[in-house]
């Protein structure tokens, strides 16, 4: 009888705070609905979402940033599964009123080509996949050529053993297309650093997984990245969006170097990254948005690369005292060369052709 | 008096289908929207245009097929939580022959496919029948661990031996155009294809053979009591692993309509948990082929209607979408509640509070003196 009471009165408190919680929450919320803005922006994710710290995290925050400072109207959804896209597209298309739409992720090129023709007048951005449309913007990073100077940082920072022998290494997320183009440019900036140098070189490349839940798995990738540095490894570059943080453990507990992808990852572990490979989806995605608001928007591809900082390396407070002057010096002397056409990156997409 | 026995089957889960949305509507007052308005889009977003009910229909399809399978094994007493798995082997086995096979006629092709479904998802959930049959491990776990596998399993075929070189995504080659099966342009460009009717075909198939075969009696007679099934001559052992088999294939003719009607490939996670809705979509219809039919629609209906909730509303997001079909699962399932207002319902009879008593004996043996 006694514990049926008392069962009772904690049944019931926890309703009340329940409700509490959630009328906090919907307050919250309320207070900060949409008011009058002008240009009207919507923002289609991959199906990883706008928190996964990587790519579709960019892109969030470059149209944030565009709701901040262009005092504009955000709306973003989330696809629940690959046949969603297409749905969600036309929806907003449908209602004439978004000044642009923008995809994410090379998953959407289908249906951004098939929705971009059914409403010639709705413009639309892609990032990272190419449409050809006269009202599709595809916005699509030189990743290679960033990947070649942090390659170049690798094999100027790591040293030789013995028998003159340096390795780095490489760590995919998914294996596809796209971040074998990161290992082709990371593997030849090493390369071609080593041989400068008269050392001789070996990469050492591990991918995590075949499908999109290689992009969260840091335990894998620390793991991978422990077997590297036990081999000799000193220096490893990842590109696996979340997955990056396993490979930071792993280079704090082994004391030695990694380098980060798409954000500013330096900060994370100070002192054991040595750069990072920042592709500015973020930047792209803004510059976009800023075109459409002073009516400046054309089809088209446009690739960043270097010479528009679209893909670079980092230099902070985090890292200067990890990158001698020296190495400095010599990485802007390769990306000045890059830049004008002196020295072409392979490119693993022309390579496959 | 048949009808009288039928009407609150049919009206237990419409009454609940009911509670369930209006508490869900509350949830999303209580998040600062206005109940109507989201109920507007949700319908909006199912039934407003012909694209937006052909892909209630496209969703509705895999919902019919899993529904079924999860019903079809219920019925032989086993939980079919593998249908997630079986139609991925069923979708794969579909590319598989798609692509092996590119110079089959025209005619054949599709019967092919549809074949290669049945058999690819029939394997699989024949597995963890045998093993439930023969070694008496439980298929719960079984058709569960099986669905790793089958992920893991139809990513590497997919990666490794099928590959379309030229994607990003994982995803196989293309399958040979005699494959396709045609979209209905009624629909202005929704994926919804000749597999909707062999879904509908399916449940006609499911119902004669669970009640008009020799075959069906003797599945319903071991899911009902597998003793007395035993004594009365039947091989318990297999049965299961017949009606496994035949709830894998059913899962697998997913692959009929996302392989052969809509992408032309298989895309490594096309399926946003249909196998799983499925075991929703089956027991909101208690395990009857027709009524999963409208079952798989409503659920089908929410799905869609949901992603058109995120796009339209300020406060309420997908995420309280999934609460909206949570909220409706669960008020289905709480059969437990339905018992006490039965219970009370005779109690208050059995006192002589309201009059006409169907049948005292029962009120008698319910009767509960704790109460």
């Amino acid at each position: 009888m006694k514990t049926n009471s008392w069962l009772k009165w904690a049944s019931q408190m926890l309703l009340f705070s329940l409700i509490a919680v959630v009328t906090q929450i919907a307050f919250v919320q309320d207070s900060v609905a949409a008011q009058n803005q002008k240009m009207k922006i919507a923002l289609v994710l991959d199906k990883g979402g706008k928190d996964d710290k990587s790519f579709n995290s960019a892109a969030y925050q470059g149209v944030m940033r565009v709701k901040r400072e262009m005092n504009s109207f955000v709306k973003y959804v989330e696809a629940t599964d690959d046949n969603a896209f297409e749905a969600l597209l036309r929806a907003f298309s449908q209602k004439k009123t978004f000044d642009l739409v923008i995809s994410i992720g090379v998953s959407q090129v289908d249906s951004v080509k098939k929705v971009a023709a059914l409403f010639p007048d709705q413009k639309f951005a892609i990032v990272d996949g190419i449409v050809d449309a006269p009202n599709v913007r595809s916005l699509v990073f030189q990743e290679h050529e960033g990947s070649f100077l942090v390659g170049a940082i690798a094999g100027l920072t790591a040293s030789p053993d013995s028998s003159g022998l340096i390795k780095v290494g490489f760590i995919g997320g998914m294996d596809i297309p796209l971040i074998r183009r990161f290992e082709l440019g990371f593997a030849a900036g090493a390369e071609a650093e080593a041989k400068r140098n008269h050392h001789r070189i070996k990469v050492i490349s591990n991918y995590i997984g075949i499908t999109a839940d290689s992009w969260n798995n840091p335990a894998k990738a620390k793991e991978l990245a422990m077997a590297q540095y036990d081999s000799g490894v000193q220096v490893i570059f990842s590109a696996a969006g979340a997955s990056n943080s396993g490979l930071f453990d792993a280079a704090e507990e082994k004391k030695k170097f990694a380098i980060g992808v798409d954000s500013n990852q330096d900060w994370v572990k100070p002192g054991r990254i040595l750069t990072s490979m920042v592709k500015r989806v973020d930047e792209a995605v803004f510059q976009t948005c800023k075109d459409v608001s002073e009516a400046k928007f054309k089809g088209g591809a446009v690739h960043y690369g270097l010479a528009d900082q679209g893909v670079d390396y980092t230099l902070d407070e985090y890292n200067r005292s990890l990158l001698t002057p020296a190495v400095v010096a010599r990485v802007e002397e390769i990306k000045k060369e890059i830049i004008s056409g002196k020295l072409q990156v392979p490119d693993y997409y022309k390579k496959r052709k | 008096m048949r009808f009288k026995e039928k009407l609150p089957q049919i009206l237990k889960p419409l009454i609940s289908i009911m509670v369930g949305l209006s508490l869900g509507l509350l949830v999303t007052k209580i998040a600062g929207e206005d109940p109507w308005n989201v109920l507007e889009i949700l319908v909006r977003g199912a039934f407003g245009s012909r694209y937006d009910f052909g892909m209630t229909l496209f969703y509705t399809t895999p919902l019919i097929f899993t529904g079924l399978s999860v019903a079809f094994a219920f019925h032989s007493g086993l939980f079919n939580i593998g249908a997630e798995g079986q139609l991925a082997m069923g979708a794969l086995s579909v590319a598989a022959v798609g692509i092996l096979f590119p110079n089959a006629p025209g005619f054949l092709a599709p019967v092919l496919g549809v074949l290669a479904a049945v058999v690819g998802g029939g394997i699989w959930g024949a597995i963890p029948g045998w093993l439930r049959a023969r070694r008496g491990s439980h298929e719960v776990i079984n058709t569960i661990m099986l669905n790793f596998i089958a992920a893991g399993l139809t990513s590497w075929v997919t990666l490794y031996l099928l590959k379309n070189p030229d994607s990003q995504n994982p995803e196989t080659a293309a399958v040979a155009p005699s494959y396709l099966i045609r979209q209905f342009s009624f629909f202005d460009g929704a994926p919804v294809s000749m597999a909707f009717f062999v879904a509908l075909m399916a449940a006609f198939v499911v119902w004669f053979i669970l009640w008009k075969t020799v075959l069906g009696f003797e599945i319903r007679a071991v899911g009902q009591s597998e003793s007395a099934a035993r004594s009365a001559g039947i091989d318990a052992a297999k049965m299961r692993m017949l009606a496994m088999a035949i709830a894998g294939g059913l899962a697998g003719l997913v692959g009929v309509g996302e392989v052969m009607g809509n992408a032309d490939r298989f895309r490594v996670g096309f399926s946003p948990g249909y196998g799983f809705t499925g075991i929703a979509v089956a027991l909101l219809a208690r395990n009857r082929p027709f009524a999963i039919v409208a079952s798989a629609l409503l659920f089908g209906a929410l799905h869609k209607g949901a992603s058109e909730l995120d796009l339209e509303t300020e406060n309420v997001t997908r995420d309280l979408s999934l609460i909206l079909q949570a909220l409706v699962i669960l008020c289905v399932s709480a059969e437990g509640v339905w018992d006490l207002a039965g219970e009370r319902y005779k109690l208050l009879i059995k006192k002589k509070w309201i009059r006409s008593a169907p049948s005292p004996e029962l009120a008698e043996e319910h009767y509960s003196p704790k109460v």
